[in-house]
């Protein structure tokens, strides 16, 4: 059930890149889409009562929640800032050229 | 008791701000070096800290302008780091070779629950940190300057 | 008689999982819908900052850092392009055909993967093959005690020289793209 809340989440960033005609508002959507796979990694990786994965001096800890997800996930956070960066400059770009964030004018004046 | 607001010759924000920063932004270095450093003991390592470190000299980007950011750090020098840290990550992977693959934990483990233990952790989160941290300053110093070269 | 039937539905997954979830589906909605594009970031935030506790509460302590600081930083970036544009207001509506398109589209994605979730293991009992390995052997093969770190720079150790390899290139295009010299 918890799954089907994520899957909706993705469906709102995929929602938001088909339809928006904003270049800002589509690198938005890519951005909730992102969240939302890394949210869907996470949330596999739980388990219930579990601890997180970092050993305690003196004792010993049972049921630690899985540890490779999040290690994918980690590098996989800071990947999603840097194409975003990347994403902007380009947008950027576009607009010092064209002088317009929306896709279909670019489309236009491109011919 | 006139209600104008502060005229003054110097960029950046006013000087509530200015006076906040020079208080917070070596305390942020510092945290993000602590991040780094402790990576293999308590959660953060590399990534964390290297963006926490970018955003100390973000901070003194935004609150005094970005003369003062670039007399810290420059463009060049941020890339000049960034390549570094990629180069002393390769080197700690390729130094494996010593004693046999790609990536052996060549060094001494040490003792659990110390500083200097887990052999080749720690250096290769110095080098991620660097990494990320002199990165994406590089990058947001690139958006900001563009608005000098852009359109006029 | 509703109360029961959403205890049913839940079961013993934790009940603030569900409201911060809610929290960040509302949340990109608003994000999405909105006309001023600087609101449409401020709310892109948020979602990003309740990212952020669901990773609390689903005990990955590494993970909320990382997403908190880098919320921040994607925050400085998304606002440094929309300030000082001219035109802030999204304008004009879209077509209804690629609304009625992406529906059907969305509408389809959910069916296939709701019938795809019951393969899944179920929400709280993973299967940890090889985890198992890594929680049992963590310690003495690497010396570290997050698990995490020594998940990221020993055990797949690879797989971080290729992400590293790919953060590289991105910052190395964003610099290329955003370059002064050579320009006309």
């Amino acid at each position: 059930m918890i799954y089907l809340l994520c899957l909706i989440l993705f469906c709102v960033g995929l929602y938001c890149i088909i339809t928006k005609r904003n270049l800002i508002k589509i690198i938005i959507g890519i951005g909730i889409v992102e969240y939302a796979i890394n949210l869907f990694f996470i949330l596999i990786a739980y388990r219930i009562r579990g601890r997180a994965p970092i050993l305690a001096q003196d004792q010993v800890i049972e049921n630690m929640v899985d540890p490779l997800p999040q290690a994918i996930v980690l590098t996989a956070i800071v990947i999603g800032l840097a194409v975003t960066a990347l994403l902007v400059a380009i947008a950027i770009r576009i607009y010092e050229k064209y002088g317009t964030f929306d896709i279909e004018k670019i489309k236009r004046l491109k011919g | 008791m006139s209600n104008k607001p502060i005229k003054s010759n110097e960029k950046g924000m006013t000087l509530i701000v200015k006076t906040i920063t020079r208080f917070t932004v070596g305390l942020i270095l510092l945290f993000g070096i602590y991040i780094v450093l402790h990576g293999h003991l308590s959660p953060g390592g590399g990534f964390a800290g290297g963006v926490i470190i970018a955003l100390s000299f973000i901070h003194l980007m935004l609150a005094f302008g970005k003369e003062v950011a670039l007399k810290k750090l420059s463009q060049s020098m941020a890339s000049f780091f960034e390549s570094l840290g990629a180069i002393i990550f390769i080197s700690i992977a390729v130094l494996g070779f010593l004693g046999g693959y790609f990536f052996l934990n060549f060094l001494n483990k040490g003792e659990a629950f110390q500083l200097f233990s887990a052999g080749i952790i720690p250096l290769a989160n110095i080098a991620i940190g660097f990494k990320v941290g002199a990165g994406l300053f590089a990058v947001l110093l690139g958006l900001v300057l563009l608005k000098i070269g852009g359109k006029e | 008689m509703f109360l029961e039937w959403v205890a049913s539905l839940i079961g013993e997954e934790p009940i603030e999982l569900y409201i911060l979830l809610v929290f960040m589906i509302a949340a990109a909605i608003i994000a999405v819908e909105i006309e001023d594009l600087l609101s449409s970031i401020v709310a892109v935030g948020a979602v990003g900052l309740g990212l952020s506790i669901t990773f609390l509460t689903l005990k990955a302590p590494d993970l909320a850092i990382v997403q908190l600081v880098v919320e921040i930083l994607c925050l400085i970036i998304l606002i440094r392009a929309t300030i000082k544009r001219d035109i802030t207001q999204v304008k004009g509506r879209q077509r209804f055909i690629t609304i009625l398109t992406s529906l059907t589209f969305i509408v389809l994605f959910l069916v296939l993967a709701w019938s795809s979730l019951k393969n899944l293991p179920e929400f709280g009992y993973p299967i940890m093959k090889v985890a198992k390995n890594y929680l049992g052997e963590g310690l003495a093969r690497t010396g570290a005690t997050n698990l995490v770190t020594s998940v990221i720079l020993d055990f797949r150790a690879y797989d971080t020289l290729g992400e590293v390899t790919v953060l590289f290139a991105a910052i190395i295009g964003a610099l290329a793209v955003l370059r002064k010299i050579g320009r006309k």
